[in-house]
């Protein structure tokens, strides 16, 4: 397919995923800034700041005023409307190559969130992240029936999961580097920001140790918001395009993927937390961005000379 | 639709008894699913130029225009001869010009054409044609004949709403189509295929097409895409275009793929920023340098709006018998050249009665109508044609005819209408039956064009 067309189901996919992870994040501490506990308010804010990648200062005050901004200020480049708007400019560059569906899906959701944005106040937060939070679930489904699954929707499925890898990534070493006096619930809040209290919860009963729960969220191999599972994704996703542009040279970019798969599969939590959780994350981190840079390298971006000497 | 005795005209006798016996509820229930046909298909247009820059859909109206078998066969003919005249034309004003050297057009004419490229001159193009696809519109006049009132030989379009509105239309009229044995034409798009795939340079066996839009803020690009998706052809933008040693690559995942037969929907200026326009981001730089080496074929050729001019199709009868030694089977509608004091003139003094075009504009804009404007629109056209005769024609108002139209409220009104078939010009000359009937849809306006709000009427030629 046209590099370019490979590009727009790329991003549009990583926006949407960006403005998915983020609805969660919000919806999940929303509840915790409900109860008084030890870790301030402040902390709290700080910590969301850091996981979604934001400049410190950026949210201040009133905590209803700030996760309103994080759902719909279009001048934030991440809020939520921020981003569903950049995944519905991309999906509009190429709307042949989704279905009909999709876009409507996708449309519907984007102009729920402007609307929202638009009437200002008097509006639920938390109402609005819930509708997004089905909206979101809509698109995914949608897609899954109603695309074909060919080199197109690998393209999706490679953005989709590596911006999962990332915001799981920052969202973790948020969490653990600001853990002091962190409790119960805090823990519970960082699994429900990757919807995955009630999958930790079957493997490891109630019990909420930090190491337990970095354990989960990152070496999961079968629970969808995991590093582990993301990387495994990339990586099936990536074969398929292997296979069917055969001609380019994805030697590359396999052996990044595999690198960051093993990473992730042949070592244990107590090593990781033995050595250093922190630079653990940030190595994931750098492997997927150099993989996003390798993969654009050979796909999409690829220079001339390049491309004529095969 | 009726006679001067007020009969329904014969072929349009069973759409007429169909209309006195729908009740009015059920045709605004036919209008509601059409609409929304439509709607679900997403099929739109962008309309400029009223302070909007919308995406809207496509305005039809639900009533066919119906045409006769035997008067289609003399249109078809007209149009044939036309376009091979046109063409030849077309060879002559790239190459040796003996028309001008005969007298037969003023060289300053040609010359003096904004759409006249220089670098055309002496250029071979594939088999000698030029223009593969062309849009000419066309009027009844009030003798029940047709006439040419333009022809479009650079970027014409409309084609997809014909085709996606006779699919309407079988859906809300089926006992209608199967009373009247309407001629099909869904063959275009494998018409449009064939006619491409004819061009492609010498020894490309399976050649490589693809039709390079503008992008998707263009106001036609869902015909675009619709026709790209319809051929099975890649569709592409300047900015995924590569060329390299005379060749033109798209950038794919698989690495680069070479093309050889561009169907562009993006003007000549905008084509190549090393040969014209240099700001323009839709073309791709040495795009001219390959097409000159013979290496990729672009359809419509470049240069092709020396011959839809307004001022050079005053002298279309006089080409058709230049080059065919045949007279005109379909006339021009009078035309007045600026050019000429003693028509200038004229024109100038009575603007209120005619019709002034630019000549090198498309969709309705920089047009005078002349029983509809206000002193200062003529004063200023008046100013404007003294400034720079060359570029106005002037025509009489005529009154285009009109066809019955169901208009919202629930009653049938008359509205002007015009015609616009197509014909590629491939191995042969296909002429898909009808075409794109445009609709004034405002009472009483003239203007048809779909980006100043015209609408359109599925066309039905009769098969006997």
């Amino acid at each position: 397919m046209l590099s370019r067309v490979a590009d727009s189901l790329y991003w549009m996919s990583r926006y949407f995923e960006r403005a998915d992870h983020c609805s969660r994040v919000l919806e999940a501490n929303y509840i915790l800034l409900l109860n008084p506990s030890k870790p301030s308010r402040e902390a709290r804010w700080n910590r969301i700041t850091e996981a979604l990648g934001l400049k410190p200062e950026s949210l201040s005050g009133d905590s209803q005023a700030n996760i309103m901004r994080l759902i719909a200020q279009p001048g934030n480049r991440s809020s939520i409307v921020s981003s569903v708007a950049g995944a519905r400019e991309n999906a509009s560059q190429v709307r042949e190559q989704i279905s009909s569906e999709m876009w409507e899906s996708l449309n519907q959701l984007y102009h729920k969130v402007t609307a929202a944005s638009s009437s200002g106040e008097g509006l639920d937060p938390f109402r609005l992240l819930t509708s997004f939070r089905e909206g979101s679930y809509q698109f995914y489904g949608v897609s899954d029936s109603t695309m074909n699954h060919g080199e197109g929707w690998h393209f999706i499925q490679l953005g989709k999961f590596m911006e999962r890898a990332c915001g799981i990534a920052l969202l973790l070493d948020a969490h653990f580097s600001e853990a002091t006096g962190a409790d119960d619930l805090d823990w519970v809040g960082l699994l429900t920001s990757c919807a995955a209290v009630e999958a930790y919860r079957k493997v490891n009963t109630s019990n909420v140790s930090p190491d337990c729960v970095a354990d989960f969220l990152i070496l999961n191999p079968e629970f969808p918001h995991t590093i582990r599972y993301a990387a495994d994704q990339m990586s099936y996703a990536l074969d398929k395009i292997a296979e069917i542009t055969p001609s380019r040279k994805s030697a590359r970019s396999e052996r990044l993927i595999g690198k960051l798969r093993a990473s992730l599969t042949y070592v244990g939590i107590d090593e990781i937390m033995a050595r250093n959780l922190h630079s653990y994350l940030n190595s994931v981190l750098e492997q997927c961005h150099t993989l996003h840079a390798a993969m654009h390298q050979i796909f999409i971006d690829y220079p001339i000379e390049s491309a004529l000497e095969a | 639709m009726f006679r001067p005795d007020g009969r329904a005209r014969a072929h349009y006798k069973a759409l007429y008894a169909r209309l006195l016996n729908s009740p009015a509820e059920e045709l605004v229930r036919n209008k509601q699913e059409a609409d929304l046909s439509f709607f679900n298909q997403g099929i739109t247009f962008t309309v400029y130029g009223r302070g909007e820059g919308t995406e809207r859909i496509f305005p039809h109206d639900l009533l066919p225009r119906i045409i006769p078998s035997a008067e289609w066969d003399t249109v078809e003919r007209g149009l044939k001869q036309r376009i091979t005249a046109l063409n030849l034309f077309l060879k002559d004003a790239y190459h040796e010009r003996r028309i001008v050297k005969d007298g037969v057009i003023p060289g300053e004419l040609i010359y003096t054409c904004p759409h006249y490229r220089r670098e055309m001159r002496g250029l071979k193009v594939p088999r000698d044609v030029y223009v593969s696809i062309c849009g000419t519109d066309l009027i009844r006049m009030p003798n029940g004949k047709f006439v040419v009132l333009e022809d479009n030989l650079r970027v014409p379009s409309g084609v997809s709403y014909m085709l996606t509105s006779r699919r309407v239309m079988k859906q809300i009229f089926p006992m209608l189509f199967r009373k009247y044995g309407v001629r099909p034409i869904e063959h275009y798009s494998q018409a449009l295929l064939s006619t491409l795939r004819s061009l492609a340079p010498e020894g490309r066996s399976n050649p490589t097409i693809v039709l390079l839009t503008p992008g998707v803020y263009n106001s036609a690009y869902f015909e675009h895409s619709y026709l790209a998706r319809q051929m099975g052809i890649e569709l592409v933008e300047g900015r995924d275009l590569v060329v390299h040693d005379n060749i033109v690559y798209m950038r794919t995942t698989s690495g680069l793929q070479r093309i050889d037969v561009i169907y562009r929907r993006v003007d000549d200026d905008f084509l190549d920023p090393l040969t014209f326009r240099s700001d323009s981001a839709l073309g791709s730089p040495g795009l001219f340098n390959a097409y000159r080496a013979g290496n990729v074929v672009v359809s419509n050729a470049l240069g092709t709006g020396v011959a839809d001019d307004k001022a050079v199709y005053a002298y279309v009868p006089d080409i058709i018998r230049y080059y065919l030694a045949e007279e005109p089977i379909l006339d021009n509608v009078q035309t007045f050249l600026m050019t000429d004091p003693a028509q200038r003139d004229h024109v100038c003094s009575n603007l209120d009665k005619y019709v002034v075009k630019a000549v090198g504009e498309s969709g309705g804009y920089g047009m005078l109508i002349g029983p509809h404007s206000s002193m200062a629109q003529q004063a200023d056209f008046r100013e404007r044609i003294l400034a720079n005769p060359r570029n106005y024609i002037a025509q009489p108002t005529l009154s285009l005819s009109t066809a019955p139209c169901f208009i919202d409220d629930g009653h049938v009104e008359p509205r002007h209408v015009d015609l616009r078939p197509y014909v590629l010009f491939g191995e042969s000359v296909t002429i898909v039956p009808g075409g794109l009937t445009r609709v004034a849809l405002r009472k009483g306006s003239l203007v048809v064009n779909s980006s100043q709000g015209g609408g359109s009427k599925d066309t039905w030629v009769l098969q006997n």
